[in-house]
């Protein structure tokens, strides 16, 4: 779906001291991409989240904006930091969080998706937060329920407090990312993080390289036969994404780079035919210290987790003073209280 | 619309420097005073409280801010979807201070009994003073101003409006009665 995106809103809008904004910039129930998000909403959450960090850095990082609501987080899939830190983010909102994960719950009895989150919703949830290995299961939810979905991930389809927590990343570095250069670099064909980016950096007027095998672009996103014919994506209508600039040559891709992020390479993809051998990707597409050097002076790292040091990413830029990884995750925790707290805040 | 000014730029001014006297009176030793001003117009008022001190005294009083936004009772009352948080700077240390919390109109009460909240969250102070330019009356839980720039009588249905320069291009109160304003 295409939408509006107001090239000078956000510039306006920071501008702007008052407390009350002549338009309402959030008025959203659910959270499940970032497709139809307008700058200004992003910028609404990006100011939530520098108001949240600095509540997390105080000595009790615990506000009371959220007591009395109740949010289930519910994982049909393994993760470590975004549940973790939409569990923190709830409780120092002052939140009671409850975690349903899919293995020991009713679901190993075979209960429905639907029936889980109608249960969930009856003993009071006011906010669901979910995973699922189904591109669209939080849609399906968020019809179906009254209270607020998250989504902390679907499939191949999208990640929006990801991408979130990654522009906030980027803006504590480079203040605004417009006109910036963000390479994302690895598997993007099955990347839900890299689809969210794509949305996000776009409304926000970033100029996005993405880089990979061709066996590893989305179809709408391949490169010419012979796969060296790099270019703007074709098809990019057929794809439902932004046109963004395709590149399968990594030392190209990087030049002048001002972000460059890599995506974790998972290890079924080596089972299934589309990657010769982990070498080979190793050797043509691992973010290293040689390739980083093309890159602009101080051009940020970032990976959303979890690593393969070695194989997307080499140990060395992965640990450098260029890298911002761990913050990406403590960023999540404050990214996800701006979330959550939009979200819930005003409903009785 | 019904407006009809009650503090011109200069009635401000003097208000600001009294409530400056009263402080350093009350107070005595100036380094156990922080200011903190509660988000928008508590910020530079608390600033101009700073600087007339230290026109008076020669010394600079720390300054804090303090947005009470995730500690508000009345979310559900009020059109939250254009409520922003601000950023709060508790820059130095509270623990055994006197902090005044400094606000621009004092109404019913809630914002400050939030901002008592949110002090709490950085720590014990030794005692905690408000000064606020105007005191609109109509408190609906018991807490009372120490430093008052103006007292103004008003009914439910005017609106208080305070103007200052720092956030408005203009220093000047007046009190609005909604027509066909919204």
């Amino acid at each position: 779906m295409r939408r509006e995106v107001s090239p000078t809103g956000s510039e306006e809008r920071q501008a702007a001291t008052t407390t009350l904004d002549p338009q309402p910039a959030w008025s959203r129930r659910h959270v499940l991409d970032l497709d139809d998000f307008s700058a200004a909403e992003i910028e609404t959450v990006m100011e939530t989240a520098a108001a949240m960090k600095e509540v997390m850095g105080r000595e009790v990082p615990r506000v009371p904006a959220l007591r009395g609501r109740t949010i289930i987080t519910l994982f049909y899939e393994a993760s470590t930091r975004t549940r973790a830190s939409f569990e923190l983010a709830g409780k120092s909102l002052g939140a009671d969080v409850i975690n349903v994960a899919a293995g020991g719950s009713s679901i190993e009895k075979g209960e429905s998706l639907i029936d889980t989150v109608r249960t969930l919703q009856a003993v009071g949830a006011d906010m669901l937060v979910m995973r699922h290995p189904s591109s669209g299961a939080p849609y399906l939810v968020a019809r179906n329920v009254s209270c607020s979905v998250v989504n902390g991930g679907d499939g191949w389809h999208a990640h929006p407090t990801q991408a979130l927590l990654d522009l906030f990343t980027m803006r504590t570095h480079l203040g605004s990312v417009r006109g910036k250069r963000v390479v994302i670099v690895g598997d993007i064909a099955h990347s839900r993080v890299a689809r969210s980016n794509i949305w996000g950096l776009t409304a926000m007027g970033a100029e996005i390289v993405v880089c990979a095998p061709p066996t590893l672009l989305p179809a709408g996103m391949r490169v010419g036969a012979n796969g060296v014919r790099p270019g703007p994506s074709d098809n990019h209508e057929q794809l439902a994404l932004p046109r963004v600039e395709v590149e399968t040559d990594l030392d190209r891709a990087i030049e002048g780079a001002d972000v460059v992020m890599a995506l974790r390479l998972q290890k079924e993809r080596m089972t299934s035919g589309l990657l010769p051998s982990l070498r080979e990707y190793t050797t043509l597409y691992q973010v290293n210290e040689q390739r980083l050097a093309r890159a602009k002076t101080g051009a940020l790292v970032m990976h959303p987790g979890p690593m393969n040091e070695g194989v997307e990413i080499s140990p060395a830029v992965a640990h450098s003073l260029q890298s911002v990884i761990e913050e990406q995750v403590t960023n999540g925790v404050a990214v996800r209280m701006a979330v959550l707290y939009l979200l819930g805040r005003g409903k009785a | 619309m019904n407006a009809h000014v009650i503090l011109s730029a200069e009635d401000i001014r003097r208000a600001v420097r009294r409530i400056a006297h009263e402080i350093i009176e009350r107070n005595g030793d100036l380094r156990s005073i922080v200011l903190v001003g509660l988000h928008t117009r508590g910020v530079p008022l608390a600033e101009r409280l700073a600087g007339a001190i230290e026109e008076f005294e020669g010394q600079r009083i720390p300054v804090g801010t303090l947005d009470i936004g995730l500690y508000r009772d009345d979310l559900a009352q009020i059109d939250v979807s254009r409520a922003r948080i601000q950023p709060t700077e508790m820059l130095t240390d509270i623990e055994g201070k006197n902090v005044v919390l400094v606000d621009d109109v004092l109404f019913t009460g809630r914002s400050i009994r939030a901002a008592l909240d949110a002090l709490t969250d950085f720590g014990r102070p030794a005692a905690i003073q408000l000064a606020v330019l105007v005191d609109r009356g109509h408190r609906e839980l018991p807490i009372r101003a120490d430093y008052v720039g103006k007292n103004i009588p008003t009914s439910l249905n005017e609106d208080v409006r305070v103007l200052l320069q720092e956030t408005d291009a203009e220093d000047e109160v007046r009190i609005e009665k909604p027509e066909g304003e919204r």
